[in-house]
């Protein structure tokens, strides 16, 4: 190799944003919550937000994101995390409010509060991951989990005629007159990882602006508990998930109504 | 000065009264004019009264604002309260303090509107799950509504905990005379574990899920002993002409209420009857009982119920001593007459 070239001083593209804890992941090898927590600290960076921010942390492997991110957080009994989050906002109005919340959490059993939550027009920013399956505890039947597919609790595959349709959050809460903003991304690929980093941050834009509530769904691969590697989870987002769930905007309002 | 005041108008005045400037709830009777007390008086004291979608959804908000250091205060009734006991054992676990008001009507089930005393068991022995404790105190008349209600914030901030004020819908729903003078506010430690956002300080977290090698074994150890201090600093009780009884009748809230002018006929009968009334249903005044047990010759329990707490009684007084049993399980009409006990105590007086 060639002495003479000057060497070029390694430089990051991307560093690592203020707001992720420097501390290795203890995600499964392929599992996209380590990509969604650092979009999530980016964004809150780039509002330089981050001695005003309190995360709620849900139930399930998204509970951990408290050991990722270097805000104030405060942990919410399974599926409670946007009836919590109405309390903190409530008590403290000039704070900067959002929860992270996977699809059995957010979908289930949490299904009346993010809707009434939603509905009240709460100015926090919800972040939600949806992997088609309960992570933590196994690997069982979500209301998101695709139909035909296998898993712990559908060991034949998921049949309409017994457990219903896929649920499709982002464009049910955008019917809502509360919510300003409501869209769905994926990390499965550079260019949709840029995508999803502009959705969450209009998530936490609509929130200070006042304008409402900001609702991000985050179609994440969970290749531990899907019987995949983590090439094959991430080919199966792009060929089984997405044409299920678009990818897209389903709201964005400019102003809030009382504006 | 006193006010003729209602009992459920009273817990929502010690509230203001306390500090407190958070409610979230959901409509069930015999509670509602609580949440409605406040939805009226709130907004002019820059309060926050919130309808929950849910009491699941409630419980959850008072967790939301007490975890940001504010006080705040949830009211219900039986069947709202089982939706909340999953929400009370976070707080527990987590160290969230809050106060929770069980104006109780009858179960089980969807059971009833009348006054019960049927939550004594979910109340005092941790409703949800988990080893956690909750004090409970058990107001039996307007004025101690008031008083108690006041008396739980202090106590909820002091140690940290989620605090049971235990009623029922005949307290909830008469008038009494009411002194709205009261004792000052404890000295109370800084809530500086509360979440505010990290400015200045490292961030905090609030968490009841502790995964390593011998976390949770250490953390509910340190709950256990903060539930000694409580043990050893806020047991309240009352006690009436117990001093030379033969037969000691003990009783609660309204049974206590009805007992008391029970106990002061039978004296007019020259009957050495006393009352013993807990005020602390947890922790329980069991050491008080067990030193009664030494002069008195029976005990007599009454409650609105088929037999919760005379549990308790058995316990600190032991195999010695009878414990006779007077139960009046709730129902339209169902209260218990003060001749009816008085009846009771001339049956099994020694």
């Amino acid at each position: 190799m060639s002495q003479d070239k000057p060497a070029r001083e390694p430089r990051l593209v991307n560093p690592r944003p203020r707001t992720l804890i420097d501390r290795p992941s203890h995600f499964c090898p392929g599992c996209h919550h380590g990509i969604i927590h650092r979009l999530v600290a980016e964004a809150i960076d780039y509002f330089n937000v981050r001695e005003r921010a309190i995360g709620v942390a849900s139930v399930g492997c998204s509970v951990f994101l408290y050991d990722f991110m270097d805000t104030d957080v405060l942990e919410a009994p399974h599926g409670r995390a946007s009836a919590a989050a109405t309390g903190m906002r409530r008590a403290l109005p000039d704070k900067v409010i959002y929860t992270y919340q996977g699809d059995g959490d957010l979908a289930a059993i949490g299904t009346a509060e993010i809707i009434h939550t939603a509905n009240r027009g709460e100015t926090i920013s919800v972040v939600f991951v949806n992997n088609t399956n309960y992570g933590m505890t196994g690997g069982q039947m979500a209301p998101t989990t695709l139909l035909g597919q296998k898993t712990t609790t559908t060991p034949y595959g998921r049949d309409f005629r017994r457990d219903g349709y896929p649920i499709r959050m982002a464009e049910m809460l955008a019917t809502l007159e509360g919510v300003a903003f409501s869209a769905r991304g994926a990390v499965n690929k550079p260019a949709n990882v840029r995508r999803t980093r502009e959705l969450i941050r209009r998530a936490f834009e609509v929130q200070l602006k006042g304008i409402g509530l900001g609702f991000v769904e985050v179609l994440s691969a969970c290749p531990t508990d899907w019987g995949l590697k983590p090439l094959e989870a991430i080919k199966r987002v792009e060929e089984e998930l997405i044409p299920y769930y678009p990818l897209g905007i389903f709201k964005d309002k400019k102003e809030a109504d009382h504006l | 000065m006193k006010k003729l005041i209602k009992g459920n108008d009273a817990i929502a005045m010690a509230a203001i009264e306390a500090g407190c400037r958070f409610y979230y709830g959901y409509p069930i009777t015999p509670q509602n004019d609580i949440p409605e007390y406040l939805a009226r008086e709130f907004p002019k004291i820059g309060g926050t009264f919130l309808q929950a979608e849910s009491e699941i959804g409630a419980i959850n908000m008072i967790l939301g604002s007490a975890a940001a250091g504010k006080r705040a205060m949830i009211s219900s009734s039986g069947p709202g309260i089982s939706l909340m006991q999953e929400g009370i054992s976070y707080m527990s676990g987590s160290e969230i303090p809050a106060v929770i008001v069980n104006i109780q009507r009858s179960g089980p089930g969807l059971g009833g509107i009348s006054p019960s005393q049927g939550d004594y068991f979910q109340a005092t022995r941790g409703g949800g799950h988990g080893d956690y404790r909750t004090p409970v105190f058990a107001p039996s008349s307007v004025q101690e509504m008031y008083d108690l209600t006041f008396l739980a914030f202090d106590v909820a901030d002091e140690y940290r905990n989620p605090v049971v004020v235990l009623a029922d819908g005949m307290l909830g729903q008469m008038k009494e005379p009411l002194d709205l003078r009261h004792p000052p506010q404890r000295e109370l430690p800084e809530k500086t574990w509360a979440l505010t956002g990290c400015a200045g300080r490292k961030p905090q977290l609030l968490k009841s899920l502790y995964l390593g090698h011998r976390e949770l074994d250490k953390h509910c150890w340190d709950l256990w002993k903060k539930y000694q201090r409580i043990i050893s600093r806020e047991i309240r009780f009352e006690e009436v002409e117990t001093k030379d009884a033969d037969l000691v009748v003990v009783a609660f809230g309204s049974a206590a209420r009805i007992s008391k002018t029970a106990v002061k006929d039978a004296r007019k009968e020259g009957l050495k009857v006393g009352l013993f009334r807990p005020i602390s249903l947890w922790p329980y005044p069991e050491q008080r009982l067990e030193e009664l047990a030494k002069t008195a010759k029976a005990f007599l329990v009454v409650e609105l119920n088929t037999g919760q707490m005379v549990e308790d009684v058995k316990m600190s007084v032991g195999k010695d001593k009878p414990i006779h049993f007077y139960g009046r399980p709730p129902g339209a009409d169902a209260l218990p007459m003060p001749i009816e006990i008085l009846d009771q105590i001339r049956e099994v007086y020694p």
